[in-house]
């Protein structure tokens, strides 16, 4: 399902995807100045990649009038509620699910 | 028209109109922008003025009324389910609903035991080129920050009561897709149109704030 060149303006040619469905992966916790498109309220969280959406131009760049290639992978995280908010009051199986580029995410340890 | 009995009402005084005309008060930053651009893109050849008007019929034509239509065809026909989920755009396209190219489009599924719900914490994205604009609430503050972080207590406020154990699935849509919720069909509409489907869903079914009534007079009907 990934090509190398989308049927979107945004998407583009870039690497090979790091990541496949079923991996545990880590939001970057860093910083951010300026446009982004990773919540802060995942920042540091692990969750698992449950689908590979395509290559897409990123979006950090594209905001300055960049290109923004090479394009980013970007994948949809499912985190756990609990994972994400500690006092979380509803139940123990909800998720949430954040679309997140490959440059935000690392193999959880 | 109102009436004092306690003094002479000779109607000398300025009356403040029933409803304030929208573009009344001093012009914001943003909108001065927008003008300014908009005239810049127009005198220069880049747009024109009926380029933008034509723009702005096309995201009119585009209602909730599409959506339910692609909706009730989904659940009368398991095979363009199948598509929608799989591949929503190219589904979208055979049912001659062209989503244009700002964004991806996918389709999540309602179970017995999963619940989707979709906000935008990052500013207001949402399946416009099916759907239209989004309603006022789904672009407030409370909505987007109260959605990803208690979506039961949210879901509850639009009557929306879920067993506790079926899962609510919130999709932070901030990136390159849009969602569009695929709600679970009703069991009192067996035997209904496409058209009488349609009928019942709305908006918020397509977003996760609401599901699917059947009205108790309608319950049992059958199409003709």
């Amino acid at each position: 399902m990934v090509s190398n060149v989308g049927r979107l303006p945004r998407q583009g040619a870039g690497k090979a995807p790091r990541f496949a469905a079923g991996d545990w992966v880590q939001v970057a916790a860093r910083p951010v100045l300026g446009h982004c498109r990773t919540p802060w309220y995942v920042r540091g969280k692990a969750g698992r990649i449950i689908a590979v959406h395509g290559r897409f131009r990123d979006p950090e760049r594209l905001a300055y009038h960049r290109p923004g290639l090479p394009a980013q992978v970007l994948y949809k995280v499912r985190f756990r509620q609990r994972e994400v908010w500690p006092t979380y009051r509803g139940f123990d199986g909800d998720h949430i699910e954040v679309d997140i580029y490959e440059h935000w995410l690392e193999p959880a340890s | 028209m109102h009436e004092h009995d306690d003094h002479d009402h000779d109607h000398d005084h300025p009356h403040p109109p029933a409803q304030k005309d929208h573009d009344a008060g001093p012009m914001g930053a943003y909108e001065v922008l927008e003008e300014a651009l908009r005239s810049l893109l127009i005198e220069k050849g880049i747009l024109t003025a009926e380029a933008i008007s034509a723009a702005v019929d096309l995201m009119d034509s585009r209602t909730p009324a599409l959506g339910a239509k692609v909706v009730a065809r989904a659940w009368t026909d398991a095979a363009f389910k199948k598509h929608l989920i799989k591949d929503t755009r190219a589904a979208l396209l055979d049912c001659g609903i062209d989503i244009g190219t700002i964004a991806e489009f996918a389709t999540v599924e309602n179970t017995p035991d999963v619940h989707n719900v979709i906000v935008c914490t990052l500013c207001s994205c949402y399946p416009k080129m099916l759907l239209g604009t989004p309603p006022a609430w789904y672009k407030s503050l409370a909505y987007r920050s109260r959605t990803v972080v208690d979506p039961r207590d949210v879901l509850n406020e639009f009557g929306v009561e879920l067993p506790p154990r079926v899962e609510v699935r919130v999709h932070d849509s901030t990136a390159d897709l849009r969602y569009l919720v695929l709600p679970m069909r009703p069991k009192a509409t067996r035997g209904w149109s496409e058209q009488q489907l349609a009928a019942i869903v709305t908006r918020d079914c397509m977003i996760g704030t609401a599901l699917p009534k059947v009205a108790p007079k309608a319950r049992g009907t059958r199409a003709a």
